[in-house]
């Protein structure tokens, strides 16, 4: 088939279950591949590299050739470029991790395994088990409640908003986005709305989490805007649950089609640390992030036009053979594995170290249980999401 | 012949990160005949940067910093031996106890040692350190620990800042003096020196630049008390550190008939040393700190650095060669790179900044300290220097390896208003500092002339 239909196969969501040989495709098809709609895919390990770290690549969406301004108010630093970026993103860190408080996350790893714990016991046992709705989505839900200062009790709530913003942000070229975006916009403001009164209730009586650091912070110029910290708290919040689920969602999954390295990993848990690297190299949760060169960019003799929406497929550049030996083994003892799991340059994941640990202590737990137990639905329906690829559900029998 | 090289006896003269790294790299790449390794000090391959930055802050114990090993090398080690001398015609390295060792081909390895102050008696005053060593990091930071009332910091290259900035974070009062007009002048230049100074002096640095120091004081009893300075001045110290770089070690070399002088020894890119007259050696090789090789993106300038990644790319280089053919042999083409952290800032640095006439401030700015400097050779890019912004470093060596042109085209976000600005890079000549610069260029092409020794001022 033509290369320039590689976005639309890959986002289709018929091939959501394996992907990984339309990469194949992109890679051999060239550095830079062209797609009908006027955007490039790039797939090779070290052009996504190159670009991850050049300074001219913008992920700010005002930098895309016709998209308006108006319509992308107020983005996090997710989709801010430097100076702005490095601002908002070193406010945040501030309470999160180092240089100001570099014990945090580290301190949380015992709540993390009681969690873990309590939703291993109260798992059902006259039915197969939802990996997704009983374990991996409840885990990282909890946890983000918890550091941010979210009640837990208002999932029901903000899974909805979130569903929707993260809809808005899918890459589903040739579609009419008009109502997707519409809904996101509005679901993007009451989430806002909701975390700020949240943080609002902490100030002058904080708690220990990181709406309280945030509202309570003694020096006004450390200290982030109302608007600043609507989007900043509503990008922790989703992106705090909606990517560990399928990091650990894709884990026991891999696990349980690979029984001999399942076994390898319960011989030796020492290996654990390494397996969660190797996952987010050989299934991530993130499989490709969109960028916009800010001036013409020459990429191995190819120039992008400066406004084009290029996707660097993070997920391919993984799977890369000029990257990684045998790539498309799953190995839990894998060294020297430079992953794009986390993306790469400054917007390297701000949240890597809580995933770790979160998906370290999800997947240590159950180790013992996935010896015995069977996939009930050898292939499980997955979320319609092509950026944020995982099961919806994963049905085992423990 | 392959096979003949994968055996027989290797010997690796140092046991510090290059060794370590060639050693295991032999037996990665299927060496199985014996390997010795020989070190002066007892002490297994271990770590140097973190011992003028975590181990004096308190952070870690000097004697934790082990490096991890890849793989076992399967090497007889011979430590807290120095080699003292080597003959290339009967093939033997021979050790200060009076062993000799044979061998078919040799690595020298043998780094660089601190320069100590050059008046001896004032040298051996209680409290005056230097510091390279784990037992000198570890008698710095027992003295540290003691709370002194002040330290005196003679030179502000990267070793003297750190250790400044390792003082200041323990609270303690300290003074810097300095020879050049501003610290990392020699390394990194005007621009970026100016931030140094503005570093040193905001966290409370007592930094004196354009003096010297003329004499260490004593108080009778052999301690130090303080020092005299080239304007008049008198520092009053307890504990005194003489960071004035680095010093290498190839005075076992000296009867050996290698090119071996002040500057380090010299040798080709696939790191074979060159003898006395210019002549390639097959069967001795160099790596590491002590090496000097030409680099074709520098003009094919000798290059001679104290880096932590060149140790290890080159020692790889070196370890491949001396297993492999001609034909299989690889180049040591690395693009050199460095870093430090000191006064809360995290410097990155990619080429080589002294090979440069102009520089432009390509992201950031002074005022956020927060920038990327791009450094200039008649026209191309040949360095650049992040601080605190290391996730642009790649684009950056990118362009040095595509010898890019000079200023680098626009298009960052942050870019500086100063980034079509160049101005001169205001490297100084090494001569005139009291310390080497991180990174030396010394000539042209080898060839005899490089024979004539420096003496070591």
């Amino acid at each position: 088939m033509a290369s320039d239909t590689l976005l639309a196969r890959i986002t289709d969501y018929a091939n959501r279950p394996d992907p990984y040989p339309l990469y194949a495709e992109l890679r051999a098809a060239g550095p830079v591949v062209w797609q009908a709609d006027g955007s490039a895919l790039v797939g090779g390990y070290h052009h996504i590299t190159a670009l991850l770290h050049d300074p001219r690549l913008s992920a700010d969406e005002r930098s895309l050739c016709g998209r308006s301004a108006s319509e992308h108010k107020d983005p996090s630093f997710l989709r801010l470029d430097d100076p702005e970026h490095h601002r908002l993103r070193t406010l945040a860190m501030r309470p999160f991790g180092p240089p100001h408080n570099p014990g945090r996350i580290d301190a949380m790893r015992g709540e993390i395994a009681r969690i873990t714990g309590e939703l291993l016991d109260a798992l059902p046992t006259d039915r197969p088990v939802d990996i997704v709705d009983d374990f991996a989505y409840p885990l990282p839900v909890s946890v983000i409640c918890r550091l941010l200062g979210v009640p837990r009790e208002d999932e029901p709530l903000f899974r909805g908003w979130s569903d929707a913003l993260v809809a808005a942000a899918d890459v589903r070229p040739g579609e009419d986005t008009a109502d997707a975006d519409r809904a996101g916009r509005e679901a993007g403001s009451e989430m806002r709305q909701y975390l700020l009164d949240l943080a609002g209730r902490r100030r002058g009586n904080p708690a220990d989490d990181l709406l309280s650091d945030f509202v309570n912070e003694p020096d006004p110029s450390l200290r982030l805007t109302d608007d600043e910290l609507g989007v900043t708290a509503t990008l922790l919040l989703i992106a705090g649950h909606e990517t560990t689920v399928n990091l650990i969602t894709n884990g026991v999954l891999t696990l349980l089609r690979e029984p001999e390295q399942l076994e390898r990993l319960v011989r030796e848990p020492g290996l654990l640390p390494l397996a969660v690297e190797e996952l987010l190299r050989y299934e991530p949760p993130v499989h490709m992030r969109e960028r916009a060169p800010l001036v013409d960019v020459e990429i191995a003799g190819t120039t992008i036009p400066k406004g084009t929406s290029v996707f660097l497929v993070l997920a391919s550049g993984s799977r890369d053979p000029r990257a990684f030996r045998d790539p498309d083994r799953f190995d839990p003892g894998r060294t020297d594995n430079e992953h794009f799991g986390f993306g790469g340059g400054v917007h390297l994941c701000y949240g890597a170290p809580l995933a770790r640990i979160e998906a370290e202590t999800a997947l240590g737990a159950l180790l013992p249980r996935l010896r015995t137990a069977r996939l009930a639905d050898e292939s499980p329906p997955y979320r319609q999401n092509a950026m944020l690829r995982g099961p919806r559900h994963l049905s085992v029998r423990l | 012949m392959a096979g003949e090289l994968r055996d027989g006896r290797i010997v690796v003269v140092g046991a510090s990160l290059a060794g370590l790294r060639a050693a295991e790299t032999l037996r990665e790449e299927g060496f199985t005949g014996s390997l010795t390794v020989v070190g002066d000090e007892p002490y297994p391959p271990y770590d140097r940067p973190p011992l003028s930055k975590q181990v004096l802050i308190g952070g870690v114990p000097a004697d934790t910093t082990g490096l991890p090993t890849r793989r076992d090398p399967d090497a007889d080690w011979r430590l807290g031996v120095a080699a003292t001398g080597l003959d290339l015609l009967e093939r033997r390295v021979l050790l200060a106890d009076g062993e000799s060792l044979p061998y078919d081909r040799v690595l020298i390895a043998t780094g660089t040692r601190a320069r100590p102050w050059p008046d001896a008696g004032e040298a051996a005053l209680d409290g005056v350190f230097t510091l390279r060593t784990r037992d000198d990091a570890s008698g710095l930071a027992e003295r540290l620990d003691a709370g002194p009332g002040r330290v005196l910091v003679i030179g502000a290259g990267f070793t003297g800042s750190e250790i400044a900035s390792a003082c200041r974070e323990r609270g303690l009062d300290v003074t810097v003096a300095e020879r050049g007009p501003a610290p990392l002048v020699g390394a990194l230049g005007g621009t970026l020196s100016q931030l140094a100074a503005v570093m040193h002096r905001g966290h409370g640095v007592d930094l004196r630049c354009g003096v010297t120091v003329t004499a260490l004081l004593g108080d009778g009893n052999e301690r130090f008390v303080g020092a005299d300075l080239s304007d008049g001045t008198r520092v009053e110290a307890d504990v005194c550190v003489v960071a004035l770089g680095a010093v290498r070690n190839v005075e076992w070399l000296a009867d050996s008939g290698l090119a071996a002088g002040a500057r380090g020894i010299a040798c080709d890119a696939g790191c074979r040393a060159f003898n006395m007259y210019g002549i390639v050696t097959d069967d001795v090789f160099v790596a590491g700190d002590v090496s000097r090789f030409p680099h074709p993106l520098f003009g094919y300038q000798m290059l001679s650095l104290e880096h932590w990644g060149n140790a290890v790319a080159q020692a790889e280089v070196a370890a491949h060669n001396m297993i492999n053919p001609g034909p299989l042999q690889r180049p040591h083409l690395a693009v050199p790179t460095f870093w430090s952290t000191q006064f809360g800032l995290n410097i990155k640095s990619v080429g080589v900044p002294t090979y440069s006439d102009h520089v432009v401030i390509a992201q950031g700015s002074l005022e956020a300290r927060r920038l990327a400097v791009v450094y200039g050779y008649r026209g191309r890019v040949t360095a650049a220097v992040t601080v605190d912004m290391a996730k642009s470093l790649d684009y950056y060596r990118h362009l040095i390896e595509t010898a890019a042109p000079f200023p680098p085209p626009p298009g960052a976000a942050d870019r500086a208003i100063a980034a079509d600005v160049p101005i001169p890079s205001d490297v100084p000549d090494p001569k005139g500092l009291s310390h080497e610069p991180v990174v030396a260029l010394t000539g042209h092409l080898p060839d005899r002339r490089l024979m004539v020794v420096q003496p070591t001022r």
